[in-house]
């Protein structure tokens, strides 16, 4: 139902930021992530940042992916 | 791409296939509730490398599909008044109508234009003060919060040429629905990541405590589902149900606040028509008073009325997740990708026409 | 009612274009030589008159249409060279001459004009091919959107060569010569502000070159052909029709630069359907594909050409392609015009 891609918060001017994905710059909205900084990722959907990407949990989700699949290894 | 590679890991991918091949599950049907989801699956060709007894069913979760015929008839008369520009998604464009679509419409000589984003056609209707600038709004949670924003960027620039006409639909009483009919049997619910991301996971607690079936928030990379459906499965095999978050590094159990501050002061709910479905309570938005002079249902005089369907079309069923795709006797013949019947096969997310193009 | 008129989506090279074509040209244009919908009609002029002997000519011509007129890479004028170079260059022809046609909006700048002539020379130049013949035609202003080029083309196939769509067997190696989306996302970077690519250019290149040195290599190549509008995706299905072939490809050995998958994520597009313009596909018999690669990678327009996948049985005209991740998935030509999608 609906795509959003991880983008990287680059620059911001009160309520819009220039994000960062694969090599392309687009400009978003962050009026729904009023508290975003640079350097952070979000989540672009259709010209807006909809939510912060908590890389912490991004880390642990793929540390519980190669635990999940080095265990079924051996 | 960071956090969209990693999530797509072949050698990774590789050995979890075999860890869910090697499960020893009876027959379950799982629903991914979410159209995303469904193209994801066909995309990366993840039913094949699942176990057998695992039955991944596609949902309603797709805001084009589930459009009315009525809300894209009144669209089209709209954009017959010269002085309008109508714009929407693009997934709208071919979305057909009782005798039209979009599409044709444009072809034909009305004015519609293609946004990628709300905010493209409040700057279209700065750009035209002599113009009235109408945005057909749909989608689902994810999307509305964007549209919610529009609106109060309009009202603070004082714009008195931009309209909504608003096709919102909202998901978790939409789920309520599904469940509520007899014939549906769902063993788990892959929810959507996306929707989750702003309403959180307790929108679906209902779900496990009165229904007893298991959920689990997913995103959307290979990755992301196939641990989705691993963590299922072992709500399934230990007899739980419990709202479960996969998708961590985007959702959060109350979601996201401010994007909900900003929906509500816009929008409130009202009931909603779903294209192969019906009506269903409470799964609607309208603007709220005090934003109504947006509303270009209102300000065109556009009445809302009951839906005419194809006949025997049977998106219905298959949007409850009765029937697969292949099994309707439109599908393939009658009914393609490009000259769709129903909802299902609108949308490339739609259940049909993610099945006829992937599988 | 949906048919009744022409909409975009029957322009966008995918199966509403091949449908149009269907019912409507061939309907009406159908002979023997039309019959073979390659990217060129070849025919003979005859054996009498001594002057061609048993060489065929192949003819072509194209439209080019594009919005914005320059982007990063290529402008109009060097796509309306290499788009009708590559459709001779395809069939096995060595392309001579073409013609340029203009329709030009009222009010398009001299400047911009001269520009993309200018670039027009120099393509032919690097395409050692002579542009010998011409028309011009202005219009008012709205009538067409600035610029657009007509170019027709002919070349001279080698005596005993036959290239064809339909002749791909089972057993043939599929190498494709770089990486796909390009020039479709390098053109939609330039136009109305959707995203913006630093780094990304588009491929638009002639590749006469290239082919005529897989062909000396006296190598079995069995079909070519360049993926443009509808991708990959469109011209693969398009083979596998035409040759009633299933073909199968693997997703890990598609080269996709980085920002044409994040604009395809972004926008819901499938890379596979996006749109190159200086990029080659080749049916090659097995024991020959190492020579022909090596003679892609060295040939200045194919450096990164790699195997993609393989011919797999006769059959009823599929593609398949293995998941980076183990699946499989069906590859299905474009339907309509591509737009950018939220859902």
């Amino acid at each position: 139902m609906c795509l959003a891609i991880p983008a990287k918060v680059i620059k911001i001017d009160e309520l819009n930021a220039q994000v960062e994905l694969g090599g392309l710059i687009r400009q978003a909205s962050i009026m729904l992530v009023p508290d975003i900084n640079i350097g952070d990722y979000v989540l672009l959907h259709a010209g807006f940042a909809i939510q912060k990407i908590d890389e912490q949990e991004a880390t642990e989700t793929l540390s519980l992916l190669s635990q999940l699949t080095i265990d079924d290894n051996q | 791409m960071k956090l969209v590679d990693e999530f797509r890991d072949s050698a990774i991918a590789k050995r979890l296939a075999s860890k869910l091949q090697a499960r020893k599950t009876a027959a379950v049907n799982l629903m991914e509730v979410c159209g995303t989801h469904t193209v994801a699956i066909f995309k990366h060709g993840i039913r094949q490398i699942l176990p057998q007894s695992v039955k991944l069913i596609s949902g309603p979760g797709c805001p084009v599909c589930v459009t009315p015929n009525n809300d894209i008839d009144n669209a089209i008369t709209l954009v017959q008044d010269t002085s309008v520009i109508l714009t929407t998604f693009g997934d709208m464009m071919k979305v057909p109508g009782t005798s039209s679509s979009f599409q044709y419409e444009k072809a034909a000589g009305a004015d519609i234009r293609v946004v990628y984003s709300v905010l493209d056609a409040l700057q279209m209707a700065r750009d035209n003060p002599d113009r009235k600038v109408v945005f057909l709004g749909v989608g689902f949670e994810t999307t509305t919060p964007t549209i919610a924003a529009a609106i109060l960027e309009a009202q603070r620039l004082k714009l008195n040429n931009f309209f909504l006409f608003p096709a919102h639909k909202v998901v978790p009483p939409a789920m309520r629905a599904l469940l509520s009919s007899d014939d549906v049997k769902i063993d788990g619910f892959i929810c959507p990541g996306h929707v989750s991301a702003i309403i959180g996971s307790k929108p679906y607690e209902f779900i496990a405590k009165e229904y007893g079936i298991p959920c689990v928030i997913a995103g959307f990379e290979p990755l992301d589902i196939m641990l989705a459906i691993d963590m299922l499965l072992d709500q399934i095999a230990s007899g739980k149900s419990q709202i479960e978050i996969q998708y961590r590094r985007a959702v959060s159990a109350e979601g996201n606040v401010v994007a909900l501050g900003i929906l509500n002061r816009v929008f409130e709910v009202t009931d909603a028509y779903w294209r192969g479905i019906g009506e269903i309570p409470g799964t609607g938005l309208k603007l709220r008073a005090e934003y109504r002079k947006f509303d270009a249902k209102d300000v065109f005089g556009i009445e809302s009325g009951y839906d005419t369907e194809k006949e025997s079309c049977q998106c219905g069923d298959i949007l409850r997740g009765i029937l697969d795709p292949p099994s309707c006797s439109f599908f393939g013949k009658a009914c393609t990708p490009e000259h769709p019947v129903g909802p299902c096969m609108v949308s490339s997310e739609g259940s049909c026409a993610a099945w006829y193009l992937y599988q | 009612m949906q048919n009744s008129r022409i909409t975009l989506g029957h322009g966008s090279g995918g199966k509403l274009s091949h449908d149009l074509i269907e019912s409507v040209f061939i309907s009406q244009f159908w002979n023997d030589i039309s019959a073979r919908s390659d990217d060129s009609a070849v025919f003979s002029l005859g054996n009498d008159n001594g002057n061609i002997g048993d060489k065929q000519l192949a003819f072509t011509t194209d439209s080019y249409v594009v919005k914005p007129i320059t982007w990063p890479g290529g402008d109009i004028g060097k796509l309306a060279v290499c788009g009708t170079v590559n459709d001779l260059a395809v069939v096995g022809a060595t392309p001579l001459y073409l013609s340029a046609a203009f329709v030009i909006e009222e009010g398009l700048l001299l400047t911009t004009l001269t520009e993309v002539v200018k670039s027009m020379a120099e393509t032919a130049a690097e395409a050692n091919i002579k542009i010998v013949t011409g028309d011009t035609k202005v219009v008012e202003r709205g009538s067409a959107d600035g610029l657009f080029i007509n170019t027709a083309g002919v070349g001279v196939i080698p005596s005993g060569l036959r290239i064809s769509g339909d002749g791909a067997k089972v057993g043939d190696a599929i190498i494709l010569s770089g990486s796909i989306g390009d020039h479709g996302i390098a053109v939609l970077s330039a136009r109305e502000g959707l995203v913006f690519a630093n780094e990304l250019k588009s491929d638009v290149a002639p590749l006469n070159h290239m082919i005529s040195a897989m062909l000396n290599s006296g190598s079995s190549i069995h079909v070519m052909r360049d993926p443009t509008r509808g991708g990959l995706a469109t011209t693969l299905k398009e083979i596998a029709k035409q040759s009633k072939v299933a073909i199968s490809i693997s997703e890990e050995k598609i080269p996709v630069k980085q920002e044409v998958t994040a604009a395809c994520e972004m926008l819901g597009y499938d890379p596979l359907h996006v749109a190159n313009e200086g990029k080659l596909i080749a049916c090659v018999a097995r024991e020959d594909a190492d020579k022909v690669l090596d003679i892609m990678r060295n040939s200045g327009y194919g450096q990164e050409a790699t195997i993609i996948g393989e011919v797999l049985a006769e059959s009823s005209a599929m593609v398949m392609m293995k998941t980076k991740i183990g699946g499989t998935r069906i590859v299905d030509m474009l339907v309509g015009e591509m737009l950018p999608r939220i859902c």
